[in-house]
């Protein structure tokens, strides 16, 4: 599993690998949005927590296509699957790969971005915890998308309508935790939703990836 | 050890192609698998890989010493030589062999991106996977595409040398002569017949 985790660390920072393509795209909509929306800095302090996950989750969208295709094109992936590393662990050391060269990089970009969009003063911390804590949830859900999809050409559209009902739950709690932590108000309560989710997309998903992945390799 | 299969029937598609397949490979021998195309090697080794299962009978050997290569690879170009092999090494939790780079005559190879390698050179890469790896019963899909005469030789001398002579087994689909002292098995009389039926239900699946 550290294997193929650092195998495709490795590939993400080389040449082609695609890392950085989400920050960049998250860096592109944050950007864009105040010339779209106009001066108004109370407006934009207003939907910054909602624009900052939206476009996150976006960012995250944009990698996922690449998770196992790539792998199932070049053969990799039927090696894999006869290999000692059970499916499930491969999916998993996916998923904790694609976190680290997308999620854990918006989560540390995004308080940066922040000041961009106005975001009120308190929200900072709260905009980091729950970014870290609803990320993880966008990948492990993104893996078990893109191992449903491996082997359809130009999967990347179904990929996208199976995937995004399924981060619905994540968007709206994590948005809410900002929201509340801006205007002070209590964040436990969506704070914990949002956790457990992630917690529980984590230790479901990785088995329901490793099904979908042996169905298809067939 | 051996591999023994028992009245194997595979599906492809859902469709059955083979059909009460029966044959025993004891330990240091090579079983060659002949057959027009479409008849369903690949079919077959998937099947033994355990990448899909079997509509019926049996499949016998130590399922921790199996091991499948297909028509790809699986390199990737971004990586050199030496860094493809010592992932696959470290997949299968063992030590880079550093030997097996000379087998395969990839020694000067070792540093350049498999990118920059030609199609030869990454069959060769693909197949000194097989030699890192260390397991015992190998499947091998058509492993001599694209390899010119010189590398055939240092592939079959790699198979009788390192991995047969060693106890190994190796069940092989390929069209060439490999040099090998190796029972054939020609999967023509396997075929499965046209109108049976079983399992078709899984192509709509």
């Amino acid at each position: 599993m550290i294997a193929l985790l650092m195998r495709d660390l490795r590939l993400a920072v080389r040449a082609g690998g695609g890392f950085g393509l989400g920050l960049a795209f998250f860096l592109i909509v944050v950007v864009l949005v105040p010339f779209g929306v106009g001066p108004n800095s109370d407006l934009l302090g207003k939907i910054a927590p909602g624009i900052l996950w939206v476009a996150a989750l976006l960012a995250a969208l944009l990698s996922l296509d690449r998770i196992f295709a790539l792998d199932y094109e070049d053969g990799s992936l039927a090696l894999l699957a006869t290999s000692p590393l059970p499916m499930e662990g491969a999916a998993l050391s996916k998923a904790v790969a694609h976190w680290l060269t997308t999620g854990l990089p918006l989560t540390l970009a995004a308080p940066a971005l922040g000041a961009l969009l106005n975001l009120p003063g308190p929200a900072y911390s709260f905009l980091f915890v729950s970014l870290i804590i609803g990320t993880p949830a966008l990948s492990v859900i993104g893996t078990f998308g893109a191992a449903l999809t491996i082997g359809i050409r130009r999967g990347g559209l179904l990929l996208s309508l199976l995937v995004l009902p399924l981060y619905v739950p994540t968007l709206i709690f994590g948005a809410e935790v900002v929201r509340r932590g801006a205007e002070g108000l209590a964040t436990a309560t969506p704070l914990i939703m949002l956790a457990g989710i992630t917690a529980g997309a984590i230790a479901l998903l990785p088995f329901a990836a490793a099904v979908a992945l042996r169905i298809n390799l067939r | 050890m051996e591999l023994r299969v028992t009245d194997l029937k595979c599906l492809r598609g859902g469709i059955p192609v083979l059909d009460g397949v029966s044959f025993a490979v004891p330990a240091g021998q090579a079983l060659i698998l002949r057959g027009p195309n479409g008849i369903g090697k690949t079919t077959l080794l998937r099947t033994l890989a355990g990448l899909q299962p079997a509509e019926a009978g049996e499949i016998a050997y130590p399922a921790e010493e199996g091991a499948y290569a297909s028509h790809e690879d699986g390199i990737k170009a971004a990586l050199s030589v030496r860094e493809n092999l010592a992932f696959w090494a470290s997949v299968y939790g063992r030590a880079m062999d550093e030997s097996v780079l000379r087998a395969f005559d990839l020694v000067d190879l070792a540093e350049r991106p498999a990118a920059t390698l030609s199609s030869g050179q990454k069959r060769r890469l693909g197949l000194a996977r097989l030699g890192v790896i260390g397991r015992k019963v190998l499947f091998l899909d058509e492993p001599t595409i694209s390899l010119d005469r010189f590398s055939v030789r240092l592939f079959a001398d790699f198979l009788r040398d390192q991995h047969l002579a060693k106890g190994g087994i190796a069940v092989i689909a390929t069209h060439i002569d490999l040099g090998l002292e190796a029972p054939e098995l020609d999967l023509q009389p396997f075929r499965a017949a046209p109108e049976a039926t079983g399992g078709s239900h899984e192509a709509f699946l």
